[in-house]
């Protein structure tokens, strides 16, 4: 009843366009980011920040970087784990390198030593699409992953062959490394995942995003109204891979503190996200939040259920996980098969008409 | 849009008025012994013939005559093996499509090639691609020249969706749109790139005779208030001789006629192939 946009008038293009039409969201929004910013800092503990928080926000980074390739521009990628790989291992060596760096810097900038190396796998996307042009990119993540592994220069020659990060911080706070608070890392993290969500917004919702779904949804006229397919297909797996980069950076300087690329970034990985953006919703900048939150944060949430009220052996809830995750997936792509986020925009829609039907 | 009802001048008078109006033009678009074909097939052999600034030219013929190769040419999708082609004073060289389309020529399809997955907004903004230059970093920031572009751009584009009378499905995504309106949008993205030259390939294929009179009002239209050059493909004659300054005439990639629209009518090789003619 609440939630609808009459007496809401726009009378400007400015006020027409923005992100958050009704005044519900955009108030919700703001609360949302608010509680997120200021107050839960305050209550995370230890468990929350590794086993929940930390991992969503990566993820859906993650899943926003898919989703702009995938969702925006229709170009299927399984090369996930290895730009997340290369964002970490870009971290890692302009770290050791370059020491006096701020930690902030340094992951925007292996952000964009992985945009280099998505355009470089992106080439093929000129030439193939669909399932060709997945299996070409599931050569980036095996060949990015093995040179990982055998080129030692990757992991400074240590012994053991992984990569542990150094102690950073930002203005004198700890965010790297085992001496961080969990409330420094929680910050560090959302503040790059809520700037490059409203920046994928502003990407998405202009030319360049245009010419993106021009080129997914029918690209021998995109190209013939004037859209250059070569700049388009190219900027889309730049800026993909920025995200990813992004990701996989904080993933490994942030999370996890010490990798080892066959078992951090595998093709199981390249498929989490994937399924991500599918469940969430592809084109849709919400549903790639949606969709991590629905594979990260649902298995613990049974997992608590099970082996914390039902007193359940945790090997067998492990596996039984498996089989309800697997069984909600089907339930809601049979349900909606353009994901949660589409289900959510019916749900609104319903919402404006309630009480009415129609 | 008051002027949707203007007071048509007497026949003979339109006529002499478009004759006189192509007499003074310039040439847009000059097509020189333009051959195509794939493989052993000729699509087009030896065709030339000229649009003139300002002037409605259809281009019609039977099945398979090469009038959608022909505008493929035009808009450099096919890439003739011989002949010139001089865009707006100037011969092309080899050219992507999308380099020709920021030259201003526009175009629709035959089949509808709307962007399903956007609003009818979004597909017209799209048609505005080639007059838009905000860099990566503006647009990541949007405020300041990314949004004054958007703007800018909002503003031409509203013009066409009230000219076109598509205020109500603005924001509606263009898959979920019966066929005559998807087509009405088409012709919005064609015209939102304020081209040069407008192809339109077949414009009324599909529709009845209502879509079709509202497609030929906006045709007319476009023609008067913009002052686009147009060439399109028809297959219904009545229409094609009402809207046409000039008309060309294919068959079997050849040209078999090329003149006003009273010449092609009382022309006899066109008679022939349109109806047949009967083998001894």
């Amino acid at each position: 009843m609440f939630y609808r946009e009459a007496g809401d008038f726009k009378t400007s293009y400015v006020d027409d366009q923005q992100t958050f039409p009704i005044r519900f969201d955009r108030w919700g929004v703001r609360v949302l980011l608010l509680v997120a910013f200021l107050v839960v800092p305050f209550l995370i503990n230890d468990y929350w920040e590794k086993s929940i928080l930390i991992p969503f926000l990566v993820w859906s980074l993650a899943a926003l970087g898919l989703n702009i390739l995938t969702g925006y521009c229709g170009l299927v990628s399984l090369g996930t784990g290895g730009f997340m790989a290369v964002g970490a291992y870009a971290s890692y060596k302009i770290m050791t390198a370059f020491p006096e760096v701020n930690i902030f810097f340094v992951i925007l900038l292996s952000g964009g030593v992985t945009a280099l190396v998505g355009i470089l796998f992106g080439l093929p996307s000129l030439r193939i699409k669909g399932f060709y042009l997945a299996v070409a990119t599931l050569a980036a993540q095996f060949f990015l992953i093995w040179l990982f592994n055998k080129a030692p220069w990757f992991y400074n020659y240590s012994a053991s062959g992984q990569i542990t990060v150094p102690e950073r911080s930002v203005f004198g706070i700890v965010v790297t490394g085992p001496e961080a608070a969990s409330w420094a890392t929680y910050l560090f993290c959302l503040v790059f995942v809520v700037l490059f969500a409203f920046v994928a917004r502003n990407l998405t919702r202009g030319r360049l995003g245009r010419s993106w779904m021009a080129i997914r949804d029918m690209d021998i006229a995109a190209e013939i109204i004037g859209v250059p397919p070569l700049q388009a297909k190219l900027s889309a797996f730049a800026v993909s891979s920025f995200y990813i980069g992004l990701a996989g950076a904080l993933f490994f300087s942030v999370y996890l503190g010490a990798i080892e690329p066959t078992e951090a970034f595998n093709i199981d990985k390249s498929f989490l996200v994937l399924f991500m953006i599918i469940i969430g919703g592809l084109g849709s900048i919400f549903g790639s939040f949606v969709g991590a939150a629905f594979m990260v944060l649902l298995p613990v949430l049974f997992k608590n259920i099970m082996v914390g009220g039902f007193g359940w052996p945790t090997d067998m809830v492990q596996h039984f996980i498996f089989v309800l995750v697997g069984g909600l997936i089907m339930f809601f792509l049979i349900v909606e098969p353009h994901g949660l986020a589409q289900l959510w925009r019916v749900t609104k829609e319903k919402l404006r008409l309630w009480p009415f039907p129609h | 849009m008051e002027n949707r009802v203007t007071e048509e001048p007497t026949p003979e008078a339109a006529v002499t008025e478009r004759a006189e109006r192509s007499a003074n033009a310039d040439v847009l678009l000059d097509l020189r012994n333009i051959s195509l074909s794939f493989g052993g097939v000729k699509a087009l052999s030896n065709i030339s013939f000229d649009i003139l600034t300002g002037e409605i030219r259809a281009i019609i013929g039977p099945n398979g005559a090469g009038k959608s190769s022909m505008l493929n040419v035009i808009n450099g999708f096919y890439h003739p093996q011989e002949g010139e082609i001089w865009f707006d004073g100037k011969l092309r060289g080899p050219m992507k499509p999308y380099q020709i389309a920021r030259q201003g020529i526009a175009r629709t399809f035959q089949n509808i090639a709307l962007f399903r997955g956007m609003s009818t907004l979004d597909n017209l903004m799209t048609g505005r691609i080639t007059h838009m230059h905000a860099g990566i970093f503006w647009q990541a920031l949007w405020k300041g020249r990314a949004e004054r572009e958007e703007l800018a751009h909002r503003e031409r584009v509203e013009r066409i969706i009230d000219f076109l009378e598509i205020q109500s499905i603005r924001k509606t995504p263009v898959g979920r749109l019966p066929y005559g309106l998807q087509k009405r949008v088409e012709l919005g993205r064609a015209l939102a790139a304020d081209s040069k030259l407008l192809l339109l390939d077949e414009p009324m294929a599909g529709m009845n005779i209502e879509e079709k009179e509202d497609m030929c009002r906006f045709i007319l239209d476009v023609h008067d208030q913009f002052g686009t050059t147009i060439a399109l493909i028809e297959h219904d004659m009545s229409v094609v001789m009402d809207i046409a300054d000039r008309v060309v005439v294919l068959d079997y990639g050849k040209k078999i006629g090329d003149g006003y629209p009273d010449e092609i009518r009382s022309n006899q090789d066109v008679i022939d192939a349109y109806l047949g003619v009967a083998h001894d």
